[in-house]
């Protein structure tokens, strides 16, 4: 369902991306591991076009990426950012709610925060939470709010970006059997980017490693415990000794 | 090497760096244009979001009396006492209702609201756009289908363009008060002929280049403090950067727009 063909991407002159191919299968769950500044946000942000690539190509179903009416494009898509990216402005539920405030999803106003508290009980947030500001929440209530705006909309696509950075293992636990129970419940294609190996094994159908700015292995969990990919071995041990330079 | 050779390096090397900085500066005013063509246009192609349009005409417009008002009082007070004791020089004690008329609306009302919104609007909003843009908020903006020119740019431009106008008409009778304050209470004018000489001296010119005025400084206001936020280096030192260049940008091109239109409104 999502195709990458040989992208690349440089920032003044430093290349991040060197030719990243990767095919997702509809439905299925996709972590890219890799370890920091190898190009994994890059990527996302390629596919969502919030950065442009040099070069190579993007497809979703089979169709250009880059053409065709955005909106409708990105409509396809929820996103659950590192930091969670709520609007600090707005309460909860408007967060929640924001696509269904405004915009071709526009449902009434009452509709739309019947929803937000619904996608906030799906996440495990009652419904006083919904007036609150994100400021006042927790890391982890933080995330979960952010999940649920991800899936509001019921999205095709879902991207999770680093989804339990800053949070303590319990809490984060949490979050990957969430996204793994979303993500099946809802039949959505999701492509998650980690170096939490916890939550590779969590959400993962299939894992690809991101090293150098190019997909240096794929296959599924079971396999990526198997290969003998010193770079593989070495990211998934968590060894400072290996190819994989400790400092980068 | 001869002394003609060494002669030439510097000053190939002085002219190297007058044309990169002027390359810079040409190649910064067209992404500024760029900028405020796509932020008009955002305007004026629906949808316009009302309710962060009524929140930056709050933030702007009403939050800013206070400061515009005590910026004015005082400013007019202050010109009442310096016309009357410059003017004491020769004789011209008389002219301070007609001087403080036309300083405060043709000039100071005007440029101390245009610098007032800088440092309160244009730091605002170049801070918080820029916290939006290293927090990610602006990517979320897009992956949730909404065009951050049209969500955060296109309001805030809109509300400081009809505002400021209305910000700089209220600082100009607030001077003129101010003036008319000192004047009748500590220099012994006449409340009735201050006000009569006041109203009398002004003319639709004056007022219609002060509005102008406001409207100019607005845009200016707003588009640099939306400009340098959207284009924020990354972490806290990038918002502060973000915020300390878009007021100073926002200051000197409100002093240069004031220099343009005097002279567009009062050259002849």
């Amino acid at each position: 369902m999502i195709t990458l063909s040989d992208l690349h991407k440089s920032f003044d002159g430093a290349p991040v991306l060197r030719g990243a191919s990767l095919h997702v299968p509809k439905g299925s769950s996709m972590v890219i591991i890799g370890g920091s500044g190898t190009g994994k946000s890059v990527l996302l942000k390629c596919i969502l076009g919030l950065v442009t690539p040099d070069s190579g190509r993007i497809e979703i179903d089979g169709q250009d990426a880059t053409r065709g009416d955005r909106e409708a494009f990105l409509a396809r898509f929820g996103m659950l950012f590192q930091g969670a990216a709520l609007f600090d402005s707005l309460p909860v539920w408007q967060n929640v709610a924001f696509r269904l405030l405004r915009g071709p999803l526009k449902r009434p106003r009452r509709e739309a925060r019947e929803i937000a508290i619904e996608k906030l009980r799906r996440v495990g947030l009652g419904p006083e939470v919904a007036g609150r500001l994100p400021a006042e929440l927790s890391g982890g209530m933080q995330k979960r709010v952010g999940l649920a705006r991800a899936i509001a909309a019921e999205p095709e696509i879902i991207f999770f970006d680093e989804p339990t950075t800053g949070l303590d293992p319990i809490m984060a636990g949490v979050i990957n059997d969430l996204i793994r129970e979303i993500v099946t419940e809802m039949g959505a294609t999701a492509l998650t980017i980690t170096h939490d190996m916890s939550s590779v094994r969590a959400i993962a159908d299939r894992v690809a490693m991101l090293h150098d700015g190019k997909v240096r292995w794929e296959g599924s969990v079971g396999e990526m415990d198997a290969t003998t990919d010193p770079y593989v071995q070495q990211f998934i041990r968590g060894k400072a000794d290996g190819p994989i330079e400790a400092l980068r | 090497m001869s002394f003609g050779g060494a002669l030439a390096a510097p000053l190939v090397a002085a002219l190297g760096t007058l044309g990169r900085t002027v390359i810079r500066a040409l190649a910064a005013t067209g992404r500024v244009t760029l900028f405020a063509l796509t932020a008009m246009s955002h305007i004026a192609r629906p949808p316009l979001y009302p309710r962060e349009f009524a929140l930056a005409l709050l933030n702007i417009g009403w939050l800013s009396l206070p400061v515009v008002g005590m910026t004015a009082i005082f400013t007019g007070g202050a010109l009442a006492l310096q016309i009357y004791s410059g003017g004491a020089r020769f004789n011209a004690e008389a002219v301070v209702p007609q001087i403080v008329a036309i300083g405060m609306v043709r000039e100071l009302g005007p440029v101390l609201v245009g610098l007032m919104i800088a440092a309160r609007v244009t730091s605002s909003i170049a801070a918080e756009i820029a916290t939006m843009k290293v927090t990610e908020q602006i990517d979320a903006l897009v992956t949730l289908s909404t065009e951050p020119m049209k969500y955060l740019v296109a309001p805030r431009l809109l509300a400081a363009l009809i505002t400021v106008p209305l910000l700089v008409a209220v600082g100009d009778v607030i001077g003129i008060a101010g003036g008319y304050a000192v004047a009748t209470s500590s220099l012994g004018f006449n409340p009735v002929g201050y006000l009569k000489n006041t109203l009398d001296f002004l003319e639709p010119l004056d007022v219609l280049s002060s509005l102008a005025k406001g409207c100019a400084f607005g845009g200016i206001a707003a588009l640099m403090g939306c400009y340098y936020g959207m284009h924020s280096g990354r972490g806290a030192q990038g918002v502060g950067r973000a915020t300390k260049s878009s007021v100073e940008a926002a200051a000197i091109l409100i002093l240069a727009a004031n220099f343009l239109l005097t002279g567009v409104f009062f050259s002849a």
